[in-house]
Formats: C-alpha cells, structure tokens, sequence
C-alpha cells in the first residue's frame, strides 16, 4: 500500500527546490491546526508539499537546566509541563528514573497506584490526540465526545490529588497522598461507562468517508524507517514495530497485568488513529485489573529508606520517624544519592519517555536529560509530508501528536 | 533489558581501549573518540542494535573526580533482543569534534543539533549542523554548567522587529 502515494516526481530532487515556481508558505507558529507553538515552512508546487523545514524552538523554557537547580522531589512540578496533556505519565516517568538512580524498590501498594493513573493518563492523552486530528479532518462532534471523557479523568485526577491539570502527584520513594476509596468509586464507574463513549468514536469515525481518505495512505512511514528514526510509542507501532516496553522491559509491576500490545501495518495516519483507539481499550482492561487488585499496606517506602516524609503517627511516636522527617526537610540534607548516571524509561501515551538522570551526591541532579518522545516523531516529520498535499499537513501533524512544551522543553 | 556479554565480548575484541562498567543492570562502554563511529556502526551491522534510543551530552566541570569535560552519552537499543547498551564518548576541549552517525541513524539528526545548540559539540559530517532550539544569533551553548541559570542578559537584549522592519 505504501507504493500508491501520489508522489510529484520532482519532489525528491535537489536541483529543482529553489526553482521560481516553488512557493513558500509559513505555518505557524501561531495557528489553530498547530495545536501549539511550532512553525514549519512548507515549500509548495501548487497545492502539492515539495519540502518542509521545522522550525522549533519558540516555547523553549530551559526545563533541562532548570532540572540542574531543583531537588529530585521539586522537579516534578517541571515535568507536568512537559507533556501537559498527560502529565500525571511524566510525573512516573521522572521519579521511575530518580528511583533507578537511587536504587529504591516501590511498594506493591504504590506501583498499583502508578499503573493506575499512567493508564489514565495514557487514555486521556490519546482521547485528546485523536480527538484534535478528528478536529482538523472535519470531524467536530467526535472531539467533542473525546473531550467529555477528558474531563471525567480530570475529575478523577482532582479527587486523587486537588489538582486537574499540573498534577504533581509523585515523589521519590511514593506518591503524595494514598488513594482513596472515593478514587476507586470514580475510576470503576468511567470503567463502566467508557466502553460505550468508545463504541459511539469508533462508530463516528472508523468507517467514516471522509476521514479516511484524507488519513488512509498519508505519510507513510515503513517499519525499517520508524526504527531508523528512533520513533517508539503508537507511532512506531502504528508501523509494525512490536515494541512496547511495558511488555519488554516490565517495570512497576506491569508484568502482573494481561493485555496485549496493538500494532498495525500499515504505517499511515488512519494506522496511528486505530492503534491508538484499540490501546485505549487495552488500557481499560489493565485499569480494570489494576482497581479490583490493590496491595494493602503503605503507599510509600519506609522510615528506613529515608526518602518519603513519614507519617505524622511516624514523626511524633517514633524516634526514626523524627529523625528521617528532620533528614528530608533540612536544608542540604535531603536523601542519598550515588555519584553515578542510569537511564530509566517508560511507556507513556507518546512513546518512550526516559530521563538520563546524573546523581553528585547532593539532592539536586546533576543532569536530567529528558528523552522527549515528540522532539523525535517531528524530525520525521518532513520525510512523511513529502509529496502530499496541504491540507495533510494537518492530519499527519495531527496523528504524530506534536506536543510543543515537549518538543522544545 | 541489560546487554549480554558476548556484545560486549565482540566489541573488546573489535577495538581497543574499550573500558567497561555497571551500575544497576546498565552497562556502559567508554569508547575512545576516533573509533566511536566504527564501535557505533560495528554495533549496529553485526550485533543488531538498530534503535538509537537517545543521544545526549553531559558537561563534566564541577563534577566530582571527573577527568573529562564532556561525556556522549548514545543510548542504543536492539529491538529483537531487547538490550540495551549505552556508549559513552569522551570529549576535551579544545577539540569538541566527533564524527556523526546520521549515516547509520536517521534519528541521530535532530539530537545531534540539539547536542550543539546545548552543548556546543561540533558533528563531524552531519547534513545539517544548524542551533535547534535557540536562536540563531545566540552565541553560548546555555546547557553547560559555566552558563548561569538566569543567563547573560539575552532575554532582555533581544532585537525588537517592528511591522515594517519584518
């Protein structure tokens, strides 16, 4: 299938691309099918796309540096804003690699509590991603059915932990605040509800004229070229790569959980929307198990590991407790850390998502190197736009899931 | 998962000077510069590590009992076998150069520019080594540690464009 692209001949050579006839046109870096901050000169015969050249770099705010400045438990408050459309995902995803560093091993109780709320997030990010790419092929109403279910996991979310958007939730060795059966209520009842919202999508779009010919056959990306691009996540599968590193690298006790990975061949945008519709219902069946099975016992590692705050029954009836309260809010006290570099990574909604975390033994990273998911999907991006027409741009922007604060970080 | 050590084994016995660690199930390679591409590319054709999963730099200055200024870091992975291996590159200045594996890793591109921009390491052979998330005109490389935090002054210096001017 991947032969049938309508492609200019032209497209691909080097001699014609400044030619008199090619004109240029400025997407961005403020426009609505953007999404975000992010600019792309398009280089155009007609309406036919000769070349693309990104041009990031607008929301750039520092965050890696910032990360040099804060301590381990300060910065997660930056990875909210990364990917903001999922930033509980980001909050595990810093503090599973903080705890690779340290070396801390997670509470049953609260690698439940993480796989909860990364597969929620992982629901919501990909409700909105395919939600905006129906957007801009045209189709209003399946936003807004995307957009209805958002705001119930937002409201789970606030009930975990009083935010609905910078969630913030985790910390080294636990999460801020245990669940509550509240939550639990919540969560079962969008388990309950959900497949039906799910149903209704499907039935919107799946077999819809118009948004599969314009997401069918367009940008293309083979299964060679994905793994050559480095591209991980729905994308990556989306082209046949079985990847997924909840299956091939368990952490946080995924392997305890049944589902199964969803991949598709075809490599085009309308793969990318189907992959990441059949993960949603992939997720619902690991939030299932997830809620049903929590470990009772603490949330957070203990007093003797000396870094989650303990109980206030901790601080003041035992002597550890006080001592481990003291250590952790001191200043230039804080938890130890080894003068060594790990990288950890997890599955979030877009893809691979690691930090590169250096420790100096102080409580403040010596360097956190964010592996931001969208940064490599859009370097991909002028190699899928190639040759097809205008109006794609929107529908492969759209199904790669640029998320700027991430991209540019 | 960790990398097995007959990878390892075949990379000692390709190249020398290889220096090896662990720390928590990873395992590092030191690789010298000049062989750094061959070592890359020698992973990739015969032990299977076609998945460049990160590349990045680290600026060693106030590091403690560190002897280099900069250290690559090309997290590779193999993605039928699942290891995972990391190659460390060490760089010194005055010479800052080492030579791209944009041939081998299309994916290399845009980490490689931002590896400049941050960093200021010049890649040997890339197509397009241009500043990816800075300005053009910016002169420092704001991810090393002798750059402060609030900068030097950028931001409240910046041109302004007036309608006409644009």
């Amino acid at each position: 299938m991947s032969a049938t692209i309508p492609c200019n001949p032209i497209a691909n050579s080097d001699q014609v691309r400044d030619e008199d006839y090619l004109w240029t046109l400025n997407f961005g870096p403020q426009h609505p099918a953007t999404h975000t901050t992010l600019r792309i000169v398009l280089k155009l015969d007609g309406e036919r796309v000769v070349d693309a050249i990104p041009d990031i770099g607008y929301l750039h705010s520092g965050f890696e540096k910032i990360g040099e400045h804060l301590d381990y438990n300060q910065y997660v408050t930056v990875t909210d804003r990364m990917n903001y459309i999922s930033p509980m995902a980001n909050n595990v995803a810093w503090h599973h690699s903080v705890e690779t560093l340290i070396g801390i091993e997670l509470t049953p109780r609260c690698k439940y509590i993480r796989v909860l709320i990364s597969e929620l997030a992982r629901i919501s990010d990909h409700l909105l991603s395919n939600g905006a790419m129906g957007l801009d092929t045209g189709a209003f109403t399946f936003f807004l059915y995307a957009f209805y279910q958002r705001e119930r996991i937002y409201d789970i979310f606030e009930t975990l932990c009083g935010a609905r958007f910078t969630n913030s939730y985790t910390r080294v060795g636990g999460v801020m605040h245990d669940i509550t059966p509240l939550v639990v209520e919540k969560i079962r009842a969008f388990i309950k509800d959900f497949p039906n919202t799910l149903e209704d999508m499907e039935r919107l779009l799946n077999r819809n004229r118009i948004f599969v010919d314009r997401t069918k056959d367009v940008g293309v990306l083979t299964k060679e070229e994905a793994i050559n691009r480095s591209c991980s996540g729905p994308i990556a599968r989306a082209s046949g790569v079985t990847r997924d590193l909840r299956k091939d690298e368990p952490y946080m006790g995924y392997e305890d959980f049944d589902f199964q990975v969803c991949c598709a061949k075809a490599g085009d945008c309308f793969a990318r929307y189907y992959v990441r519709m059949a993960e949603m219902r992939e997720s619902l069946k690991i939030l299932e198990q997830a809620v049903e099975n929590i470990p009772e016992g603490p949330a957070n590692v203990g007093v003797d590991e000396r870094t989650a705050l303990p109980t206030k029954e901790q601080v003041y009836q035992t002597i550890e407790g006080t001592i481990t309260h003291f250590e952790l809010v001191m200043a230039n006290r804080g938890f130890e850390v080894p003068c060594e570099e790990s990288y950890a990574a997890t599955e979030t909604a877009n893809g691979e998502l690691g930090f590169y975390v250096a420790g100096d033994g102080s409580d403040v990273a010596y360097r956190a190197r964010c592996r931001p998911p969208s940064f490599i999907h859009f370097a991909a991006f002028p190699h899928l736009i190639r040759g097809h027409t205008l109006s794609d741009v929107v529908a492969v922007l759209g199904s790669l899931n640029i998320i700027a604060a991430e991209l540019d970080r | 998962m960790p990398v097995t050590q007959p990878t390892v084994d075949s990379l000692r016995d390709r190249f020398d000077n290889i220096v090896e660690s662990e720390f928590r199930g990873q395992t590092r390679v030191v690789v010298p510069r000049g062989s750094a591409f061959e070592a890359i590319a020698f992973l990739k054709e015969e032990r299977g590590f076609d998945l460049l999963v990160d590349l990045t730099c680290i600026d060693y200055l106030n590091y403690r009992d560190a002897e280099d200024r900069f250290g690559l870091a090309y997290l590779l992975a193999n993605t039928s076998t699942d290891e995972r291996l990391t190659v460390r590159v060490m760089l010194n200045e005055p010479d800052l150069t080492v030579v791209s594996i944009v041939p081998l890793y299309e994916g290399a591109n845009w980490m490689e520019r931002e590896a400049w921009d941050m960093f200021g390491i010049v890649f040997d052979g890339h197509p397009d080594l241009r500043r990816i998330l800075m300005p053009e005109e910016f002169s420092a490389h704001p991810l090393r540690k002798d750059y402060p935090l609030q900068g030097r002054g950028e931001r409240h210096n910046f041109p302004v464009l007036t309608r006409g001017e644009a």
